[in-house]
């Protein structure tokens, strides 16, 4: 799974700081795994270099590292171009399907598409495989209706998910709202109150309606 | 099996068991119910006709007590002397139409003259009292040609308590014109005790039979009714089995659910009772028509009903369970493989022949009474029998059929697969056809002793004017030519005969003189009653007397003879010298008349009085007034006056009634039995809707579908009618020889009964076919 | 074979709108189906396949849309009209119910040649060759109610194929089978359609079953998702 692509598709609705971003990503798709911050910052440091993230900004104060990020017209191609592209169908796919997802709804994408195409590409698989059922001897079925079963799984896990689409939208919406703003200032930061310009206030990423 | 935990409880097991089947039918969802409420209903109808069956005699018996409380005709009976008490009666009942009207004229000769049932008074002279159909039909235009002969103002209704029924037609007119022994029989009360005419033994026979063959189809039907939704239910049981109930909960909630649709079954059957009282009321059929309370069953039968129709249910449900071996997963049947047995079938007609055997030859009409009980249970084991058979020569015939159409295929499949719920469907059909076709074998076998050739010579003349020792010969004239002037009338002759006796012939103690007929007419006329070589106006014959009728006749006067003419007031006349001997034959209305026929230049009739017209018309039937204007032509003569239409032929009137009744019963039989294959079809259709539907989406002809369920029906009936019509003529046969009459097969019977049978069968596959179609259309593709 | 081979569809619905009281069962749905290939439609129960199979095979009219098969407008033809073409050039396998019970194996199969009124001892015939193709056929004489799931399957199987349909319409004839017998009809009813060169609609919900046919077509809340996007 890749963690840049994820980074991308969360600065895609906003700027974000670089502590921002790995709080998202604990929290959405970390599965109880946090990044590190080396992680975070090399891996920040790996889309500067390829002009995929631009720094925003940079504020003042103490601390640690203030940089906020945006991302490039570059980035956004990039992000598109990952989530319309199915995964290769594998077992434990789960963690980057949703994270595409995930991603597709956040960035106002159509996660059903994605999602389609994803299908799609299983049950190409799962055609060729049938067919090489149907040519092989016991063996070869035996190991293919393995396969077969698992990617039926999976695709009735996409099936389920493509159901649940809306739902999953709305809790993401839901999870944004009523949270306390999340200011680049640490925890104990006031909330929008103080005055700070609303394009900094974070619960706007979460939503569609932010594109 | 039946644990001992199930014994131990067993007084709350049985009612817990029972309650829980009968709150299945509530809970089982909308299917369950509405094929209870069907059974409910097809139980509701049966009781309802069993109700209305243990009614008749009440009816009758109400009406009859009416009608004979209001009688004034005491045949038979002296006359009262006239004083204070009496009342002047004359009868002149009428028809309108073909409606038969009760009609007397009333005039008091005190003050404490009797006042008839139904009316507070007695009507003043031009008063009319009529019935409320009467007065109903008169205040239509459809009575507008009624109302010329009883223009009188209507003063008043007459009561319920004086009408035999709601439909009749009945006035009460006062009068003061009326004669006493001439136009007025002279009565000094109303009313007759009830005498209820006994049946004599062969119509008691007819009558009984009548009840078992009418009430039979009817017990078969709600044996049937009590198994609607049978595929259901067992599914419902099997899925009880599953949750822990044993065979024998099963059974006692089985009986818990038919004893659910029994009991609505009896509401249904009360209700529909009282909703059918109301409406018979409104029907009036061969000019008989009921009163809703005098409908009334008898408390005993319909206790025996209330006990009985749950019972039936009860037993024929556990009766369905035996064929059934219901597991938990599943119901499994057990008619397959197992073939119906034919000796214990064959038992039950054979020993109805048995029981019935020593009768034969028993039973006349000289009223030798029989044995009522081995009767009826010979006939019913006949008629059981084959309700019995039917299913075993369905399976029997069914099986070896094959090959034919599709939709062939597919219903003798279908048959072959469940011929029970088909055979059991149509056993009741074929009970009520087998027991028509004896009824109307016994019916035609017997026909000449009750149905009379009445010798009305119908080429000659199709109305007779008839007036009885009441018509004035200066009166004849001017209604002749009103007759001839009705628009339909071809031809009027008649006679106007008066008596002729010897000078000073004695009364006998009885009032009676002896005297021979005088009968006056044209010589056109006379030609109809005698054969004459020659006549002429002024001519006399005399017939000789032939016959036992005249052994008790005076002589014939002879030529020269003095002789008084007239009973009351007397005419002299003496017989003319040239009297001649003819021969007589039949006049129009059948009678062979004797006496002395004369010109009217031999006795002018002009100055007679009291003669007794015979008035013959030879009219145009296509005219359809002809006849109600001859009799508004006739009233105005007075009363007393009869018009008759002549017929061929005539019936002793217990025996129309008898065959009436059969007709109606039967019919209603059918019927019912109609609605109960009906429901049958249909719940079987519902059952195979997937398959129908999947049927129709490869391409099935809707004709071909539609043929298959008429194949499906037909067969079954046309075995039933094949049974039907060989132990019905068996009985028939057995029956007629009881009484004693050659064997008769009656043909026109045996097809008007299988023609009924065959219009059920198309009657209910046309009622099944919009539900058919409604089952075709492709959303019995969707899965539920 | 999986390629479209001729330039018109064999049978196609185009915007088709199907509502079943209030519910709308198809809101807009669209495919094409070329000679001889298998398509699978696949899509939620309630998501209006079925009704799309439905319509396809004639057996449903439409609210709107039209419904191609050939030259031919479904939607313009008369009821018998579209029976005849069922009879004649399409075949049926569905989930359950379909054989009729009282009529043995050999009959059931025979049935549709009966109906275009090919002779009894003719379409036995035929209907026997089929069951052996099916390798059903020592059930001839047997009734729907004595034999297997599969094994009645099959039979329905070779019921839509006796009459060498163009289509044959199979609406999750594995629905009501085990794994292995569901294979065991698929790849038949596969086999069996590619040599006689008809094609087949498959709808069904489970990705193994669709995995026999050419390409996919998903149904969602009425309306069709070719996969286009999909790249080939």
């Amino acid at each position: 799974m890749s963690i840049g692509q994820t980074f991308l598709g969360l600065l895609e609705a906003t700027p974000r700081h670089g502590y921002e971003l790995k709080r998202l990503y604990d929290e959405r798709f970390g599965q109880g795994r946090p990044l590190h911050y080396g992680q975070v910052y090399s891996t920040l440091a790996r889309l500067l270099k390829s002009g995929l993230v631009e720094v925003d900004g940079v504020e003042p104060g103490a601390g640690p590292e203030r940089k906020r990020y945006a991302i490039t017209t570059a980035g956004v191609t990039d992000v598109q171009r990952w989530l319309a592209q199915p995964e290769k169908p594998d077992i434990y796919l789960q963690n980057t399907l949703y994270a595409k997802v995930v991603l597709g709804l956040l960035t106002g994408r159509n996660a059903a598409d994605i999602l389609d195409i994803q299908r799609a590409e299983h049950l190409r698989l799962m055609r060729e495989l049938t067919r090489r059922k149907a040519d092989g001897d016991l063996a070869d079925q035996l190991i293919c209706d393995f396969a077969l079963f698992h990617l039926e799984a999976d695709l009735r896990w996409l099936e389920l998910t493509t159901a649940r689409l809306d739902h999953l939208a709305a809790t993401l919406h839901d999870e944004a709202a009523p949270t306390p703003p999340t200011s680049p200032a640490p925890p104990t930061s006031p909330a929008p109150t103080d005055g700070r310009p609303p394009q900094h206030v974070p619960t706007q990423f979460s939503s569609q309606e932010t594109t | 099996m039946s644990g001992r935990i199930d014994r131990q409880q067993t007084g709350t097991g049985w009612i817990a068991d029972l309650a829980l089947g009968a709150r299945l039918v509530f809970t089982g969802g909308r299917n369950g119910l509405v094929r209870t409420l069907m059974a409910a209903i097809g139980v509701g109808l049966g009781v309802a006709l069993l109700l209305g069956g243990t009614s008749i005699s009440t009816m009758l018996g109400a009406r009859d007590d009416r009608t004979a409380a209001r009688d004034d005709q005491f045949i038979g009976a002296p006359e009262p002397p006239p004083g204070d008490r009496t009342l002047l009666v004359a009868n002149v009942d009428t028809e309108y139409h073909e409606r038969g009207i009760r009609g007397r004229m009333l005039q008091p000769e005190g003050t404490r003259a009797p006042v008839p049932p139904g009316l507070t008074a007695l009507p003043r002279p031009g008063e009319l009292f009529v019935s409320p159909a009467l007065g109903r039909l008169l205040a239509t235009g459809e009575g507008a040609l009624l109302g010329h002969r009883l223009a009188q103002p209507v003063a008043g209704t007459i009561g319920a308590e004086g009408l035999s029924g709601p439909g009749e037609y009945a006035f009460y007119l006062g009068t003061d014109q009326l004669e006493p022994g001439v136009t007025g029989v002279r009565i000094d009360h109303f009313g007759s005790d009830s005498t209820r005419e006994g049946l004599d033994p062969v119509l008691l026979l007819l009558v009984l039979i009548i009840f078992v063959v009418l009430l039979l189809p009817i017990a078969v039907f709600i044996a049937a009714a009590a198994r609607f939704g049978g595929e259901n239910r067992d599914r419902r049981l099997a899925a009880l089995r599953l949750v822990g109930a044993d065979g024998v909960m099963t059974r006692r909630i089985a009986a818990g659910e038919a004893l659910l649709g029994a009991v609505l079954g009896l509401a249904f059957g009360a209700l529909f009772f009282l909703i059918g009282r109301q409406l018979v009321e409104g029907i009036t059929l061969w000019d008989i028509s009921v009163y809703a309370r005098d409908i009334r069953p008898s408390p005993a039968l319909a206790a025996l009903i209330a006990l009985v129709v749950p019972g039936t249910a009860i037993v024929v449900a556990q009766l369905a369970l035996r064929r059934v071996v219901i597991e938990p997963l599943g119901v499994v049947r057990r008619s397959t493989g197992r073939r119906r047995r034919l000796w214990w079938r064959l038992a039950l007609p054979i020993g109805g022949l048995v029981l019935l055997l020593p009768l034969l030859g028993g039973i006349d009409q000289t009223g030798r009474t029989f044995n009522e009980a081995q009767v009826i249970t010979g006939v019913v084991l006949l008629l059981v029998g084959v309700a019995a058979l039917l299913p075993w020569l369905v399976e029997a015939v069914v099986r070896r059929l094959h090959g034919g159409s599709v939709s062939w295929q597919l219903a003798i499949r279908r048959l072959q697969l469940d011929s029970e719920t088909s055979a059991r469907l149509v056993s009741g059909v074929a009970v009520a056809v087998a027991g028509g076709i004896a009824l109307q074998m016994l019916f035609s076998g017997i026909q000449h002793n009750y149905v009379l050739s009445s010798g009305q010579d119908v080429d000659r003349a199709q109305v007779a004017v008839i007036g009885n020792r009441i018509v004035d010969g200066v009166d004849v004239g001017p209604l002749n030519e009103r007759l001839r002037a009705v628009p339909g009338v071809r031809h009027v002759f008649g006679t106007l005969d008066t008596d002729l006796a010897a000078v000073g012939t004695p009364r006998e103690a009885d009032g009676y003189r002896p005297s021979n007929a005088l009968r006056i007419g044209d010589c056109a006329v006379l030609r109809e009653l005698a054969t004459l070589d020659t006549c002429t106006d002024g001519d006399v014959f005399a017939l000789a007397g032939n016959g036992e009728e005249n052994a008790n006749l005076p002589p014939l006067p002879t030529a020269g003879q003095r002789v008084e003419l007239g009973d009351r007031t007397v005419t002299g006349w003496t017989v003319p010298a040239g009297i001649r001997t003819a021969t007589a034959r039949p006049d129009p209305i059948g009678r062979e008349v004797t006496g002395i026929l004369a010109t009217p230049g031999a006795v002018e009739p002009g100055r007679l009085a009291g003669l007794s017209a015979f008035i013959y018309l030879a009219v145009d039937r296509s005219q359809p007034e002809t006849l109600e204007l001859i009799r508004n032509a006739v009233t105005t003569l007075g009363p007393g006056m009869q018009v008759q239409t002549l017929d061929a032929t005539y019936r002793v009137n217990r025996f129309t009634q008898i065959r009436r009744g059969l007709f109606i019963g039967v019919l209603a039989t059918l019927l019912l039995l109609g609605a109960s294959l009906l429901v049958g079809t249909l719940e079987q259709l519902r059952e195979r809707r997937r398959m129908l539907a999947v049927l129709v989406a490869f391409g099935t002809r809707r004709s071909t579908l539609s043929w298959s369920v008429l194949w499906q029906t037909a067969v079954p009936i046309l075995l039933g009618l094949v049974l039907a019509i060989v132990i019905g003529t068996a009985l028939g046969t057995t029956l007629l020889a009881m009484v004693g009459e050659p064997l008769h097969l009656d043909w026109p019977g045996l097809a008007g009964m299988s023609g009924i049978a065959a219009a059920v069968v198309l009657l209910v596959t046309a009622f099944s076919l919009p539900a058919l179609w409604r089952l075709l259309r492709p959303n019995g593709l969707r899965t539920e | 074979m999986t390629e479209p081979t001729e330039k018109q569809p064999l049978l196609a619905g185009i915007e088709l709108h199907k509502t079943y009281g209030s519910t709308p069962a198809l809101d807009g749905a669209t495919l094409r189906i070329w000679a001889g290939e298998i398509v699978a439609v696949m899509g939620a129960s309630g998501s209006g396949k079925s009704t799309l199979l439905h319509c396809l095979a004639g057996i449903v009219r439409p609210d709107a849309g039209e419904v191609r098969y050939r030259d031919r407008e479904l939607s313009a033809m008369s009821d018998a009209e579209r029976s005849a073409l069922r009879r004649g050039e399409f075949g049926f396998v569905f989930q359950f119910g379909q054989l009729v019970p009282e009529l043995t194996c050999l009959e059931n199969v025979a049935l549709p040649l009966r109906l275009d009124r090919v002779r009894r001892r003719e379409a036995e015939r035929r209907a026997a060759e089929w069951l052996t193709r099916l390798e059903v056929d020592d059930v001839a004489g047997q009734r729907p109610g004595e034999i297997s799931g599969g094994q009645g399957q099959r039979v329905a199987v070779a019921r839509a194929l006796v009459t060498a349909p163009r289509v044959v319409f199979a609406d999750e004839p594995t629905g009501a089978l085990d794994s292995l017998n569901g294979e065991q009809v698929m790849r038949l009813l596969t086999e069996a359609a590619r040599q006689a060169g008809a094609a087949v609609v498959l709808v069904t919900h489970e990705p193994r079953v669709a995995a026999y046919a050419d390409r996919e077509i998903v149904v969602r809340d009425g309306r069709t998702r070719e996969t286009v996007l999909a790249p080939r």
